[in-house]
C-alpha cells in the first residue's frame, strides 16, 4: 500500500530510538493544557481530553487536566468540566496575574508545573494562545514539540506517534519525539471529535501554587476588544457546508457556491488557492492551515482534494464532491461524486434543493 | 534602532507535486519565494525604521541559494542581509532552528549593534508550525508578541512598545518594553514594491555570508539532526477510503436538473436523517 513507502526523507531516522535518559524515566501520565479565556474554556480542550483519555488507557495512566487562570468560581467550574470530559485529576494554577492570558506569566507557570510533576505527554490545543504558549514551553523545556497533529497514537514502545501534514500539506508524517520528555503536540479545534460529558464523574482537583508575582511581568494589557459576533462565520461549527475550489475558474463563479449555501441555509467556504487568490477572504478558507470542519454534509465543488484539504473536512459524515477530473484525489475521500462541470451543476443543484427544502412547495402540496 | 528581520525561502506551496508512484516530493523546478508571512513583518519594520530611523538586517538560515530571497529582501527594502548556511544546520527541527538563528541573532548584535526588536513570520507555508518565533523569543529572553495585527506606540527613550495583538475572542491591547521579538498577522499591512534605488543597491550589495563557526555556534550537537528532539519517521500519503466515491450515474442522468434530483436522492439514502435535518435548517431554524 501507498502508506508503506517512506519517502527518502525519513530513511536512516527511524533508528534513532536510544535508552530514555535516566532523567526522564519518572515522567508518567498524559496532560491536557485546559485553555480557558475570559472564564470560558475553548472547546479544543474537551476534544483534546477525548483524545487523551485514549492515549492515558492506551498506556495505562492518568489523565489530568491542567487549567491556569485567575481565583474564582470559573477556574474552578472548568476542572470539574474537565473532569466530566474524562480527566482524572486536574491541576488548577489560580493566580491574579494569571485573569487574562500573557505569555510571560503562563509559560512560567506550565514549565514549572510540568518540572514539577513531570508528565510523559502534554496536549495543548492549536490556537493563538495554544501556539504562542506551546513553543515557548517547549524551547524552555528543550523538548520536542509537533504541531497541528491530525492523528496521535501511542507505539509499541510506548512512544507518542504524532502524524501531521507536511510539505505544505501535500503528505503526512509521523513524527516522534524519542529522547525527550514530556513529548509535545498541539493540535487545532475541531480535528478531534467532541467526547460525551459524563456529568457526576468523579475526579482530584489539585490545587498548584504558581510562583509568580506581577510586579516581575513586564507586559501589560491595556485594553481588550471583543470582536463583535456579528464578525465571526459559524464555518467551524456549522452543519451543513458548502465550499469551491479552482474548478470554479474565476472569482465570480464563486456566487455559485454562495447561492446553494444561502438555498440551504448553509455556511460557505473555499480551498487554499481562492484565498491565496484573493478571491475569498482567508476566514473562510477550510483545510489544514484554514478551518476544520465536521458537518453532517460538505458539499466541494471544483476542489480537487489536496491532504491539506482532506485532513480539513475527514470529520463531515456525508462528503459528496464535484469535480471534472474523475482521477481527483477527492473521489478517494468522498462518499458520494459526480464527474462534470461545478459550474453548470451548482445552479441545478441549487434549484433541485430550492424545490425539495422550501416549505411552501410542501404547502403547495399539501393544498 | 536596530531591527532584525528572520525570513525563510520556501518552495512555492501551490506548485509542489508529489509524486503519484514513489509519494516523493518532485522538487526540479518548483520556485523558491520568500515565506509569505514573512513579507508583512519585514513591512512593518520597513515602516518603523523609515519612521524613527536606524537600519533593518535580515537574516534567514538555509542553503547557499536562500541567498536570492535575501537578495530579494533587500530589493523591498532592507539594509543588511546575513545567510547562516552550514551541513551542520541540514534537519534542524524548530528547537534546533530556534538555537541556530538565535546565535546567529547575537553575533549580528556583537557585529552591528544590538537589535531593539526581532521580527519573524508568523509561520511558513512549508512547515506550519508556528513555533521558530517563540523559540528564538524564549531563547534570547526577549518579550514575545505574536499574531500582532498593529504597532501602535514605539518609544525608544523609554524602550517600550505598544501593539494590537489578535487573541481567541477579540483582541488584546498590550504595552511591553524592548527588546521584544514579534510575529505579525498576516494581512496586517500592504507589503512596498521595493523602490529602483533600492534594486541597484540589492544587486550590488553583498550578502554577509556565515557558517556555524562565524556565527559563535561552538556546540554543534545543538545543531540539525543532533539537535532535533523531533524524529520523522515516516513520510506517507493517506490510503483511500475502502470505497471510491459512488458516482452519479450520468448516462441516464444527462440533464443537469436530472443530476441534481439523482444527486439529492443519493445523500439522503446515504444519511436517512438529512433530508429532515436539512429541511429545517433551509427554513431557518
Amino acid at each position: 500500500m501507498s502508506d508503506q513507502k517512506p519517502a527518502p526523507a525519513a530513511s536512516g531516522r527511524s533508528s534513532m530510538k536510544k535508552e530514555l535518559p535516566e532523567k526522564f524515566r519518572d515522567y508518567k501520565h498524559v496532560w491536557v493544557f485546559i485553555e480557558m479565556e475570559r472564564g470560558v474554556v475553548h472547546p479544543v480542550s474537551f476534544e483534546l481530553l477525548g483524545e487523551g483519555r485514549k492515549l492515558a488507557d492506551k498506556l495505562g495512566v492518568e489523565l489530568a487536566g491542567v487549567v491556569l487562570g485567575g481565583p474564582g468560581e470559573e477556574i474552578k467550574h472548568a476542572a470539574q468540566e474537565s473532569i466530566a470530559y474524562g480527566a482524572d485529576l486536574v491541576y488548577l494554577v489560580e493566580h491574579p496575574t494569571l485573569v487574562d492570558y500573557r505569555n510571560e506569566p503562563y509559560s512560567k507557570a506550565l514549565t514549572d508545573i510540568v518540572n514539577a510533576h513531570k508528565p510523559e505527554i502534554l496536549l495543548l490545543g492549536a490556537t493563538t494562545l495554544g501556539r504562542d504558549l506551546a513553543g515557548s514551553v517547549a524551547t524552555t523545556l528543550l523538548t520536542g514539540l509537533t504541531a497541528d497533529c491530525t492523528e496521535l497514537n501511542v507505539d509499541d514502545d510506548k512512544s507518542l506517534a504524532a502524524t501531521r501534514p507536511t510539505f505544505g500539506g501535500s503528505l503526512l508524517c509521523t513524527i516522534y519525539t524519542l529522547n525527550f520528555r514530556p513529548q509535545m503536540a498541539t493540535i487545532r479545534p475541531r480535528v478531534m471529535r467532541m467526547p460525551e460529558r459524563v456529568e457526576g464523574r468523579q475526579g482530584r482537583v489539585v490545587p498548584y501554587a504558581p510562583d509568580l508575582d506581577e510586579t516581575n511581568i513586564i507586559t501589560k494589557i491595556l485594553r481588550f476588544l471583543p470582536d463583535r459576533d456579528s464578525n465571526k462565520s459559524n464555518l467551524a461549527f456549522a452543519d451543513v457546508v458548502v465550499a469551491g475550489g479552482m474548478g470554479l475558474q474565476n472569482a465570480e463563479n464563486f456566487q455559485l457556491v454562495r447561492n446553494l449555501a444561502k438555498t440551504l441555509g448553509a455556511e460557505f467556504g473555499c480551498s487554499r488557492p481562492l484565498v491565496q487568490k484573493g478571491w475569498v477572504p482567508a476566514e473562510r478558507q477550510i483545510g489544514q492551515t484554514g478551518k476544520t470542519i465536521r458537518p453532517k454534509l460538505y458539499i466541494a465543488a471544483g476542489i480537487s482534494g489536496a491532504i491539506q484539504h482532506r485532513v480539513g473536512v475527514e470529520g463531515a459524515d456525508l462528503i459528496v464532491a464535484i469535480n471534472t477530473d474523475k482521477n481527483a484525489p477527492i473521489f478517494d475521500f468522498a462518499h458520494i461524486g459526480i464527474t462534470t462541470d461545478a459550474m453548470r451543476f451548482l445552479p441545478a443543484l441549487t434549484e433541485a434543493f430550492r424545490r425539495r427544502l422550501s416549505p411552501h412547495s410542501k404547502d403547495r402540496l399539501a393544498g | 534602532m536596530h531591527i532584525v528581520v528572520c525570513i525563510k525561502q520556501v518552495p512555492d506551496s501551490a506548485q509542489i507535486r508529489v509524486h503519484p508512484v514513489t509519494n516523493t516530493i518532485m522538487r526540479q523546478g518548483v520556485p523558491t519565494i520568500i515565506n509569505p508571512y514573512d513579507l508583512f513583518s519585514l513591512e512593518e519594520a520597513l515602516r518603523l525604521r523609515d519612521k524613527f530611523g536606524g537600519e533593518v538586517t535580515v537574516l534567514t538560515m538555509g542553503p547557499p541559494m536562500a541567498a536570492d530571497s535575501l537578495r530579494k529582501a533587500l530589493t523591498i527594502g532592507a539594509d543588511r542581509a546575513v545567510l547562516l548556511t552550514d551541513r551542520f544546520f541540514a534537519g534542524s527541527d524548530t528547537l534546533a532552528t530556534s538555537f541556530a538563528l538565535a546565535q546567529a541573532i547575537r553575533k549580528i548584535g556583537e557585529t552591528f549593534g544590538a537589535p531593539d526588536i526581532v521580527f519573524a513570520g508568523k509561520q511558513t507555508i512549508d512547515g506550519d508550525t508556528a513555533q521558530v518565533g517563540p523559540g528564538v523569543a524564549k531563547r534570547l529572553d526577549l518579550l514575545q508578541l505574536t499574531y500582532v495585527s498593529a504597532v501602535s506606540e514605539l518609544d525608544l527613550e523609554d524602550k517600550s512598545i505598544t501593539i494590537e495583538r489578535r487573541s481567541e475572542g477579540g483582541v488584546q491591547i498590550l504595552k511591553t518594553r524592548l527588546p521584544c521579538l514579534i510575529t505579525m498577522l498576516e494581512g496586517s499591512n500592504v507589503v512596498r514594491r521595493g523602490r529602483i534605488e533600492d534594486a541597484l543597491r540589492a544587486a550590488r550589495a553583498d550578502v554577509v555570508t556565515w557558517s556555524a563557526k562565524d556565527a559563535g555556534i561552538d556546540d554543534l550537537t545543538k545543531c540539525g539532526l543532533r539537535g532535533s528532539p523531533t524524529v520523522v519517521k515516516r513520510v506517507f500519503a493517506p490510503p483511500p477510503r475502502a470505497e471510491k466515491a459512488a458516482q452519479i450515474d450520468l448516462v441516464t442522468n444527462k440533464a443537469p436538473a436530472d443530476m441534481a434530483e439523482a444527486m439529492i436522492v443519493a445523500m439522503f439514502a446515504h444519511t436517512s436523517s438529512l433530508e429532515a435535518d436539512m429541511s429545517k435548517l433551509a427554513a431557518g431554524f
